[in-house]
């Protein structure tokens, strides 16, 4: 797999506009940005809303997934571009998230929804009519997904990479500093994790960084060894979602995970060690 | 948005009645008399190490709830539009930078 399997500028975005077999896919925490003008002829995703169960703390089912690209009008056989704000998060989130259900023909939009709008290119009101699907999930592949209990059992043996900014990972802050910070989990970071904040993987307009820069960034500057398996983790899965990307997806790293539960579960679990400071 | 996602809600987060534990850093972005929006502001540390970034909201107005110290704040706005400015945030303030590009 190399990059232009996975990952799409926005001249091909702009050219599959109208593609019958191309499904562009808007996907946000905070969908107004959408609603007040998308890409023309894509559709919404909710991350919270469409992709989180809302009683218990997990992913919607298979089942669920299934009843969401159906009334979305997505099939099996499409290709689903996907892009979205917070510098493609919520859209790596989901590009991982189709990968888990096993839908392979996806891609995401470099530079995602700030690029398109820094080259001024043309936004939409106009939310499409799609025919209605019977889409087809395969079960989670959990191959790409940590849990905890693994996280715990891969201190000191595996690649952690924290992809938090480092006044998280130091425990200074508990949340992105464009959040406000009270909050009741302990601050601080997985021992023997490496902190390689998302933001190096990508320049100023959203845009991935050239495979040798990302390269060198986790294997030179980080010291992680590309022969170990890897589980990347932010606070809520979506952040390590774009590193999860670069790594697995762009590098080509097998056994690489994400862990979604990331340190709004680990920071809150009873008895766990967690380290302050820097990385040791 | 709640504290419960993680996204920049466009124009930052709601601020709390007061700033109590908190270094907040907050202003509006114009040109040529008008609101910037689209555009983007960024929180930038020691080094242009990049801190947070929200969308500017509808009024060209950001929030950041930074740790105390010295930061960048750089804007970015259709057009090749940028600027930068210094910024002290500390506990307990509300640090306000109108930004005229």
């Amino acid at each position: 797999m190399s990059r232009s399997d996975v990952l799409v500028d926005a001249d091909w975005a702009q050219a599959h506009i109208g593609d019958p077999h191309v499904v562009i896919v808007e996907v946000d925490e905070d969908t107004s940005a959408y609603d007040k003008g998308h890409i023309p002829g894509a559709v919404k995703i909710d991350w919270k809303k469409d992709l989180q169960d809302p009683v218990r703390r997990d992913f919607v089912d298979k089942t669920g997934f299934e009843a969401l690209l159906s009334e979305r009008g997505i099939s099996d056989d499409d290709t689903v571009l996907l892009y979205g704000g917070n510098n493609n998060w919520f859209a790596a989130y989901a590009y991982w998230y189709f990968r888990l259900y096993g839908h392979d023909k996806v891609l995401l939009l470099d530079g995602g929804r700030k690029k398109w709008e820094l080259d001024s290119r043309e936004l939409s009101t106009e939310v499409p009519e799609r025919p209605r699907t019977s889409y087809t999930a395969t079960e989670q592949d959990r191959s790409l997904r940590a849990l905890r209990d693994e996280v715990i059992e891969a201190i000191g043996k595996r690649n952690l990479v924290d992809v938090r900014s480092p006044d998280e990972f130091t425990g200074r802050l508990l949340a992105p500093a464009h959040l406000p910070q009270e909050q009741a989990q302990r601050a601080g970071h997985i021992p023997t994790a490496r902190n390689v904040p998302w933001s190096k993987a990508a320049n100023e307009d959203g845009t991935f960084r050239s495979d040798d820069e990302l390269r060198q960034l986790y294997e030179g500057e980080a010291g992680l060894d590309f022969g170990k398996d890897t589980i990347a983790y932010c606070r809520i899965g979506e952040r390590s979602a774009h590193t999860w990307f670069v790594l697995h997806e762009l590098l080509g790293l097998r056994n690489v995970k994400n862990y979604d539960g990331s340190w709004t579960e680990y920071g809150s679990l009873v008895g766990v060690p967690i380290e302050l400071g820097e990385a040791r | 948005m709640t504290a419960d996602g993680c996204g920049a809600p466009a124009g930052g987060a709601s601020a709390p009645a007061a700033a109590g534990r908190q270094a907040v850093v907050e202003g509006k972005v114009v040109h040529q008399g008008a609101a910037v929006c689209p555009g983007y502001a960024r929180l930038l540390g020691t080094g242009d190490e990049f801190v947070a970034e929200v969308p500017l909201g509808d009024d060209g107005g950001f929030r950041f709830f930074a740790a105390p110290g010295s930061w960048t704040l750089r804007v970015l706005a259709p057009g090749g539009l940028r600027a930068e400015r210094s910024v002290q945030a500390d506990y307990g303030q509300v640090t306000t930078v109108d930004v005229t590009i």
